[in-house]
């Protein structure tokens, strides 16, 4: 084990992070010194905070440095947590009370329009990701946290399922690349997570060994509690294996990860992006066959609102229902286009008008003028209109 | 002589001093309690016989000019902030007096930049005993930690106009930069090497000061038209080789925010105003600079786009986006006080439309009426709000002076007020009990609008009817304040001394509150 544990993010352009340095000692008890910005509002409070963990984890002499830039306790407490576990070897966890907005569960078919990446080891965008409204959130332990920094993401990332509140986005968490991230579930199940992102998936068989170790955890820990799976697919082989990906246990959406795919293709991701059609279409595919979710990838220019209207418009024309996004200025756009136009949900008025006429006269048939009508269509216009009153298109009482 | 003698409790419930830098003052009263009934100020007569027969005031230096104006101790000297960060000449002026030996000066700055640093060894020398006018920065900090010799004086814009014209204030030299002059004085900010836009703080200076100087670089050959300030007012002309630096007056805040949470403030401002009823074709607004508010303007303008609206008037400090919005026909008139972007004095000096207007036109509480009152909307940023609808936005909850109040009380007076604000910074919650320091009284401030909720004022009964069934997130003021101190935890208060350090006056010359002296 090391002498000194460091863990966290400090210098001018960091906000509400911290970085807490502790060294052990001899004697002379707890020597907490504290460099922060609040220090005037917050200083009682930071240290009574580090003086009960250090204790809890039974450190009696340490010198404790915390370099503090507007951190919240969840932070300070995750900071230190992961510096002390670079210095003892222990299983104990410090877990702040959980706030009762974040105990809730959600169930499969709830919209999943827009999911925000949340880079997992940096708080600053945590802390307002829910003010956004975005359908769920993902904190995120993969490509956005640098290897040497995974496992005080873990901790800080177990900490933000317990005590930031985003506000009724589903709280969902992307792991590490199997089999690393099986590690990771250990982290996080135990903390009312909604649905867990499996990056780079190329087999059902990789989706087991998740549902085996979620279930392992749950059975050891008594949660009663579903938590979903949302796979990304993200090469070649994950295409092709996608329908038998889709049918896994507790899998709610598919997802398609176009960077990574297009690098396997050996090719480049254009606009118009021919060369991802086929996936793209496949995904859908395997996603409704298995009556699930189909998700696309991201739009990365944040600053081409008009773009990425477009290329919602097509997912949205090639059968998707949401996609991620990394800018929470995406949330609006992705609800707004994703969401049915004025022409369809005239037109769905128009059949789920004549259905309703139909049943009331106890017609076995229903016909718009000298048109007939078949029972998916019918099935597909009421969840246009479900989908156009939800998103706030159309009023509840439009009959 | 003490700083502050006397203190009461004013109607705000703040103990204010009474005397100040040894003068009487008045308490503040109440909203529109006070009614002066005393004449104003009146400038000494001038005879044009005293002066060039050519017209020629030119003089060669500036020292000869504060000379020749009669330059002493104890003596009242006003600048103005046009160049805002980049202004030299405030600097150079006493600089100048420190030379010649001059003690005890005030000085009475439209507002003061970190620009004006310098100026801390000329309080320290006893060359400047205080400043009147907007603190921030060094000088604010200074300030802050009880250094200055006489009491700090915050006045808003118009309450400075106020101050001037009612007598309060009175100006023994003006020391006005001028973009461009001619030889008589004749002067504007649009002309010239290093124009900076148009000239609302040097009015009540130029009117009345016993001795006006104008400061240029680009002297020009008479007559300077348009003129901003009329050669008739000015007894000296000045020309140096450098007065301010333009590129300064762009602090930044004149761009659009990317932050997706004030972004977030602004769009839920611009939706409050929609839903409201407010928003109509033919609307007056003022559009300030600042992220937060150039951003409400934006989404202000994709509605007016939508509905096919126009706004009839927007009050500046202009920017580019203004003037493109009047380009595009989505603005009638620009009233504009002072410019924040450089790329709209082609506009103010092309465009009739874009009018340059004093603080007098835009502000003053003792006028016969005002453009600010006359205003559908107004957003506003604060340092701190409390429960009651008070705001700040001059000193931080530390107490820290660090802002000046600037055109923030007089905007109070529209017919609606908005303070657009996270609900906390660095986990410092903007949401408070009490606010530090009463810059506003919360009778006057109509509606919060955080990222987390709108809170309207209960004595708005109209606009809670109005939104009532818009969707927008409308909360008791209370609920966000609590929803506040559960993320960021309560902060312990600030330790603040007893002494203070500056009065903050209320735009009809009553004083509102004290900022007390920094501990540490």
């Amino acid at each position: 084990m090391a002498k000194i544990g460091t863990a966290g993010n400090y210098g001018r352009s960091i906000r509400s992070d911290c970085k807490v340095t502790i060294e052990l000692t001899q004697s002379d008890g707890l020597k907490i010194e504290l460099i922060s910005k609040v220090k005037d509002y917050f200083e009682e409070s930071i240290v009574a905070l580090a003086k009960k963990e250090l204790e809890f984890f039974g450190i009696k002499n340490a010198k404790i440095l915390i370099e503090d830039r507007g951190a919240l306790d969840y932070v300070i407490a995750a900071r230190i947590e992961a510096a002390i576990k670079q210095i003892i070897e222990t299983d104990k966890e410090f877990l702040l009370e959980i706030i009762s907005q974040n105990t809730n569960h959600t169930k499969k078919e709830r919209y999943r329009r827009s999911r925000l990446y949340l880079p997992g080891n940096t708080p600053k965008l945590a802390l307002n990701a829910g003010v956004h409204k975005p359908d769920g959130i993902i904190l995120d332990l993969e490509d956005s946290v640098a290897p040497d920094r995974k496992a005080e993401a873990a901790i800080l990332v177990r900490n933000a399922l317990r005590s930031v509140n985003y506000y009724g986005a589903e709280r969902m968490v992307r792991i590490n690349q199997l089999p690393k991230g099986l590690d990771d579930l250990e982290q996080i199940v135990p903390h009312h997570v909604n649905l867990i992102l499996v990056p780079k998936c190329e087999t059902a068989e990789q989706i087991e060994q998740v549902n085996h170790k979620i279930a392992k955890i749950k059975k050891e820990k008594t949660l009663n509690y579903e938590i979903w799976l949302m796979p990304i697919i993200e090469s070649a082989l994950g295409v092709i294996n996608s329908y038998e990906i889709a049918c896994s246990e507790n899998v709610v959406a598919l997802a398609i990860g176009l960077e990574d795919y297009t690098a396997d293709l050996g090719t480049q991701r254009t606009f118009e992006g021919t060369e991802t059609f086929f996936a793209r279409s496949q995904i859908v595919n395997s996603a409704r066959a298995a009556k699930i979710q189909p998700i696309d990838s991201v739009f990365s220019d944040v600053s081409d609102m008009d773009a990425l209207k477009q290329n919602v418009l097509t997912s949205k024309s090639l059968g998707f229902d949401g996609m991620g996004c990394i800018h929470p200025r995406q949330i609006h756009i992705i609800h707004e286009n994703f969401a049915p136009n004025k022409i369809e949900i005239e037109k769905a008025q128009k059949i789920v008008a004549a259905y309703n006429e139909a049943q009331e006269k106890g017609l076995g048939v229903v016909a718009l003028g000298s048109k007939m009508i078949d029972a998916p269509v019918v099935k597909r216009a009421q969840n246009t209109i479900k989908q156009a009153i939800e998103t706030g298109k159309l009023d509840k009482n439009w009959k | 002589m003490k700083k502050a003698d006397k203190f009461v409790k004013n109607a705000a419930g703040r103990m204010v001093p009474t005397i100040v830098n040894g003068k009487k003052v008045i308490p503040f009263m109440g909203v529109n309690k006070y009614r002066p009934t005393h004449r104003g100020a009146a400038p000494r007569v001038p005879t044009c016989i005293d002066y060039p027969e050519d017209g020629n005031k030119i003089i060669d230096s500036l020292k000869e000019a504060l000379i020749k104006s009669g330059l002493k101790d104890g003596m009242t000297i006003s600048t103005h902030h046009h160049y805002r960060n980049g202004d030299y000449v405030s600097n150079m002026v006493f600089d100048i007096a420190a030379e010649l030996g001059i003690k005890n000066l005030r000085w009475v700055p439209s507002a003061a930049f970190p620009c004006n640093k310098p100026v801390i060894k000329h309080l320290e020398s006893g060359v400047v005993h205080h400043i009147e006018g907007s603190l921030n920065g060094p000088l604010g900090d200074f300030c802050s930690h009880g250094k200055m010799k006489g009491l700090g004086y915050l006045r808003s814009h118009g309450g400075r106009y106020r101050a001037v014209a009612d007598g309060e204030l009175h100006i023994d030299i003006a020391v006005m930069a001028a973009s461009a002059s001619d030889m008589m004085g004749n002067a504007n900010g649009v002309m010239g090497k290093h124009p900076f836009g148009p000239m609302a703080f040097t009015k009540a200076d130029v009117k009345y000061a016993d001795r006006t100087i104008v400061v240029t670089d680009s002297l020009i050959d008479f007559p300077c038209f348009p003129w901003e300030i009329m050669g008739n007012d000015v007894d000296f002309v000045v020309v140096l080789d450098e007065i301010g630096d333009p590129q300064k007056i762009v602090s930044g805040t004149t761009k659009i925010t990317k932050s997706p949470d004030r972004l977030i403030i602004a769009e839920q401002c611009a939706k409050f105003v929609e839903a409201s009823g407010i928003l109509r074709d033919e609307i007056n607004m003022q559009a300030g600079a600042g992220g937060t508010s150039l951003a409400f303007v934006y989404f202000i303008q994709q509605m007016m786009i939508k509905k096919g609206f126009k706004a009839r008037s927007m009050v500046g400090g202009s920017t580019k986006f203004l003037v493109d919005m009047m380009e595009k026909g989505l603005i009638d008139y620009i009233f504009d006080g002072q410019t924040f972007g450089l790329e709209t004095i082609p506009a103010i000096r092309d465009n009739p439309n874009h009018i340059p207007v004093g603080v007098f036109e835009i502000y003053d509480f003792h006028a016969k009426g005002n453009i600010a009152r006359m205003m559908d909307v107004i957003v506003l940023g604060s340092t701190e709000v409390d429960v009651n609808f008070n705001a700040n936005c001059v000193s931080h909850s530390d107490g820290r002076m660090l802002h000046g109040i600037g055109g923030f009380q007089n905007c109070m007076l529209a017919k609606c007020t908005i303070i657009a604000v996270p609900s906390f910074r660095d986990r410092i919650p903007v949401i408070k009990d009490e606010v530090t320091t009463l810059v506003a009284p919360g009778e006057l401030v109509d509606v919060i609008v955080t990222e987390r909720g709108i809170a309207i004022n209960p004595l708005r009964k109209d606009l809670i009817e109005a939104t009532k069934n818009s969707g927008l997130p409308i909360r008791d003021i209370h609920d966000l304040k609590k929803e506040v101190d559960q993320i960021c935890g309560i902060p312990a208060k600030p330790k603040l001394s007893d002494e203070a350090v500056a009065v903050v006056e209320w735009v009809d010359g009553t004083i509102l509150d004290v900022i007390r002296k920094v501990e540490k």
